[in-house]
């Protein structure tokens, strides 16, 4: 809870918007997180640590984190490239393409999942292709992999973006007048300016992805052990009535995202407080 | 043989003339400061000579050779940005060695010349320090050791003093002339400030409007401005329309214009005055306290004239009539510029910079 | 001055895109490799899939297209759609005004906390959203005994939908305000304040002009996730049809039973409202940048 002393402000309504700010949050965020947690401590350590080391529960995680991480990397590769093409080139269409990057933002999670799935099954435009290759995109962890890229895309490339688009092209100018030649001033000059940011937009990518459900179960082909997500087995335990298990699952999650959000909220501070000093 | 030569440079951005046939010449260990206006094409020039704009036409060379197609890297050219572009990422020592590196040089030397650079800088004991560490003066030290380290053969500094507080950038201007005198090195400083230029360069070159307008030594060009955007740009003048109504220059012909300094002006009682009879009448129209003096607007005639008056000189108010001296003037005509005496004056006056 | 120093390198960044001199930049053919690669990229995963919808929505044809869009079950989750955004939007929108209100114009102690709290929704995964209020008000939660006593439904009906899509789409209004109010200050409400006007009449007049594109940006976002909810809204609603399905769950239910077209067909619905929320964004962002855009010129000497 945060504590506070209210400067002496001449403006007014800090008593009322603090208030119902308080309120609402603690009704509809607090309290309803605090219940899963102490619905949780309340199954008892042995009873927890056995829903959470089940066999299949881990093979979730392990699932889900390894997914995650993957779609992140990739979102780091292609997101960065995209957000560098964006502000140092110009092509046709440009504000276009600059427009569609939100457009994981905008589009309901369930529907990329069905035309990501009808895309890449075996008879889907790209499936198809992938076939002869023997690589099986849907139904299989790489199914996952795609669906999460897909969920990712805008949080790389908006965290980057800005970053690329306030750097101080002097620094490269100084770079090229003390003889470094294109590839010595991007490696040693730019990347590490840009670095924070990639880390920071990777970082929400990842955190995002953990959590998708909408988008993963229809590509996933939800196979226990093989292509089950966590999301989705606190949803099976859910559907058999078995809160105490989904409670457990779900803990252990938020643990992980509530660090990665800490994470995240450092990294972020910490950009910015480069980008403002000399 | 001068060590850096420009023919004919010129070039546009989208219609916007930036340089317009600039020529010159600058000796080996010459300190050069390129003088004027805002967006007068000062930059543009330095960008050209670093090899970071392409001129549209003519040509640049160093020591007799063309550089016109070598690429930035290969010039050996130290260049100071206006806001230092360090590289915030890396510590001090990292970016005075940064040219050093990109020379393949050995570790040891790197930590020599390092070493060395950061002495003559000042800057020795700060080397593990990142930029936002360091305060503006430091900071421009930095990227001055960062631009020297390579050794160029031309150092560059794009308005050095813009970002520094009032009060150290006169610190500042000494110590770089020092240290540009120790170097030894040839350098050509930009700058809108004709203080700065005065009181650092060896030579000025006065551009405006994508032209060199002058070339010479601070005191030549003050003594005998080319063109009237010279005259008028140095000092606070004053622009006369008619200068034959002038006591003492009613010789020049009926309606030439001239340009006056204020320091060409002497205002006050006849008996305060150095050479009463050449002196003319005047009525003050305002008198604006300047901290250390007067100054004073007088009408003579249809004209306007601004000149000092001392504070331990009696006040003098709007309305007083007063009397004017006028020493000398700029006579303008046809773009050329030619200094014109007081006729009725007999000893000739010392200029006062 | 400060706030006209962004546009300003901005301006000069594009036009350093336009005339970059060659040792700035790559080579003609890098740099169309790199464009390919990014395009392919985002071809693939984000234009190939809205191709996808709408060539499977119409695949039968226009007919069948409008007939699934008229079906009962699927005007009754469009229905309940729109029902549940009209309580959650405006919810989150009164809340995102008094939090950015109180963190914007206040200086108080825990702020950063209360900032990280507000943020919290967005690091938990929809589903999770969901199964907090099922432990809450589901017929073993806490309060299930008690609703059941009072036969008040929240679970498997419209007030447990709403609630998860309140928590799922709780940041998004508070935290596109908070910054665009912050970097404002306080000044302009003082002067206002010091001239005499009251509370509300410098909230209307001083403060929302200044943040209302913004404001309507975070509505459009909070707006484009409330009606495409579908994992929390998922575990809460139930899947009663024609009663307790939104548009996604119907789009999922269509599509369970490989009835494929009609699935595509409803979710065509929601790729249009992701094009009105795109298109919406792209048209703020004009509309800030020309005002930045005008700012800069006015502070002077581009040069």
């Amino acid at each position: 809870m945060p504590t506070w002393r209210k400067s002496r402000s001449v403006l007014p309504g800090f008593g009322l918007s603090m208030g119902y700010t308080l309120v609402y949050l603690s009704l509809l965020v607090l309290i309803p997180l605090a219940a899963l947690f102490i619905k949780a401590s309340g199954l008892g350590w042995a009873a927890f640590w056995q829903t959470v080391t089940d066999a299949r529960v881990v093979a979730a995680y392990k699932l889900s984190f390894g997914a995650s991480l993957a779609a992140a990397l990739v979102n780091g590769v292609f997101g960065f490239l995209v957000a560098w093409v964006l502000v140092r080139y110009t092509f046709p269409g440009k504000k276009l393409v600059d427009a569609i990057v939100d457009l994981p933002f905008a589009l309901p999670t369930a529907v990329a999942g069905i035309a990501l799935t009808t895309l890449y099954a075996q008879n889907g435009w790209i499936g198809k292709l992938l076939v002869p290759l023997g690589i099986k995109s849907a139904y299989s962890p790489l199914g996952i992999i795609i669906a999460l890229t897909f969920i990712g895309i805008p949080f790389v490339v908006r965290t980057v973006q800005p970053v690329l688009q306030e750097l101080d092209r002097e620094t490269e100018e100084a770079a090229v007048s003390l003889g470094a030649y294109r590839t010595r001033t991007f490696v040693k000059v730019l990347l590490p300016q840009v670095l924070p940011a990639l880390i920071t937009g990777m970082a929400m990518a990842f955190a995002r992805a953990i959590g998708e459900y909408g988008s993963v179960v229809f590509i996933s082909g939800n196979m226990p052990f093989k292509t089950e997500i966590a999301p989705l087995l606190i949803m099976t335990k859910l559907e058999q009535f078995d809160y105490a298990g989904a409670t457990a699952i779900a803990a252990v999650m938020l643990i992980v995202s509530f660090v990665l959000l800490l994470v995240t909220n450092v990294l972020q501070a910490r950009t910015q407080r480069k980008l403002l000093a000399g | 043989m001068s060590h850096i030569e420009v023919r004919g440079l010129t070039k546009s951005f989208g219609g916007h003339l930036a340089a317009d046939g600039i020529s010159f010449a600058i000796g080996k260990g010459s300190l050069v400061g390129l003088l004027g206006p805002s967006g007068g094409g000062k930059t543009t020039v330095l960008r050209m000579l670093a090899g970071l704009e392409r001129p549209d036409s003519g040509d640049i060379t160093f020591e007799g050779v063309r550089v016109n197609d070598i690429p930035p890297q290969k010039r050996g050219i130290g260049l100071v940005f206006q806001n230092y572009a360090l590289f915030r990422h890396m510590n001090v020592f990292d970016n005075i060695a940064f040219g050093l590196t990109v020379q393949k040089r050995s570790k040891t030397y790197i930590r020599e010349r390092v070493g060395e650079l950061l002495e003559l800088t000042g800057l020795a004991g700060l080397a593990e320090r990142l930029p936002s560490q360091l305060s503006g003066g430091q900071r421009q030290r930095v990227a001055f050791a960062r631009a020297l380290a390579p050794q160029p053969q031309l150092l560059l500094l794009d308005e050095p003093f813009a970002a520094i507080d009032a009060k150290v950038r006169k610190e500042l201007r000494l110590w770089l002339r020092d240290m540009i005198d120790r170097v030894g090195i040839t350098t050509l400083f930009v700058t809108h400030d004709q203080e700065e230029a005065v009181e650092v360069a060896d030579e000025i070159m006065i551009v405006n409007r994508g032209r060199l307008e002058q070339k010479g030594s601070p005191e030549h060009i003050y003594g005998t401005p080319q063109t009237p955007f010279v005259a008028g740009f140095i000092g606070e003048s004053s622009r006369v329309e008619a200068v034959s109504e002038l006591h003492g220059f009613e010789h020049c012909h009926e309606g030439a214009k001239a340009i006056v300094r204020p320091e060409f002006i002497e205002i006050g009682s006849p008996r305060e005055l150095r050479l009463p009879s050449a002196s003319g009448q005047g009525i003050v129209k305002a008198v604006f306290f300047r901290g250390t003096h007067w100054q004073v607007e007088v009408e003579v005639g249809t004209n306007r004239l601004f000149g000092y008056r001392d504070l331990e000189q009696p006040a003098l108010h709007p309305g007083d009539a007063t009397h004017v001296l006028v020493h000398r003037a700029y006579l303008v005509s046809g773009g050329q510029v030619s200094v014109v005496e007081n006729r009725y004056k007999t000893d000739p006056m010392p200029v006062h910079i | 001055m400060a706030g006209a120093v962004p546009a300003v390198s901005a301006a000069r960044g594009q036009c350093a895109a336009v005339h970059a001199a060659d040792h700035l930049t790559e080579h003609a053919a890098v740099r169309w490799l790199l464009i390919g690669i990014a395009l392919l990229f985002l071809g693939l995963f984000l234009i190939l899939p809205l191709v996808t919808v709408f060539v499977e929505a119409f695949r039968k044809g226009a007919a069948l297209y409008f007939a699934a869009l008229r079906e009962k079950e699927a005007l009754a989750a469009i229905r309940l759609t729109l029902t549940t955004a009209a309580f959650a939007v405006p919810a989150n929108l009164i809340f995102g005004l008094a939090a950015a209100w109180a963190v914007s114009k206040f200086r108080f102690r825990g702020k950063q906390v209360l900032l990280t709290l507000i943020d919290l929704p967005f690091a938990v995964s929809p589903v999770i959203s969901g199964l907090v209020f099922v432990l809450l008000f589901g017929a073993r939660g806490w309060f299930g005994p008690w609703l059941s006593e009072h036969d008040v439904k929240i679970i498997f009906a419209l007030p447990g939908i709403v609630l998860a899509t309140v928590f799922v789409t709780f940041p998004f209004v508070a935290r596109e305000l908070i910054p665009l109010m912050q970097a404002q200050g306080v000044q302009e409400e003082e002067a206002a304040a010091t001239l005499g006007a009251s509370g509300w009449r410098i909230f209307w007049k001083v403060t929302l002009p200044n943040i209302k594109w913004g404001l309507l940006y975070g509505v459009i976002l909070c707006n484009a996730r409330a009606m495409g909810e579908f994992g929390a809204v998922s575990v809460v609603s139930g899947h009663v049809r024609g009663k307790t399905n939104t548009i996604p769950l119907h789009v999922q239910i269509l599509y369970n039973e490989y009835k494929f077209t009609a699935a595509f067909a409803v979710a065509s619905l929601l790729v249009l409202l992701a094009a009105v929320t795109l298109g919406v964004k792209s048209f703020i962002e004009w509309k800030h940048h020309q005002s930045a855009h005008t700012g800069a010129e006015e502070s002077g000497d581009p040069i």
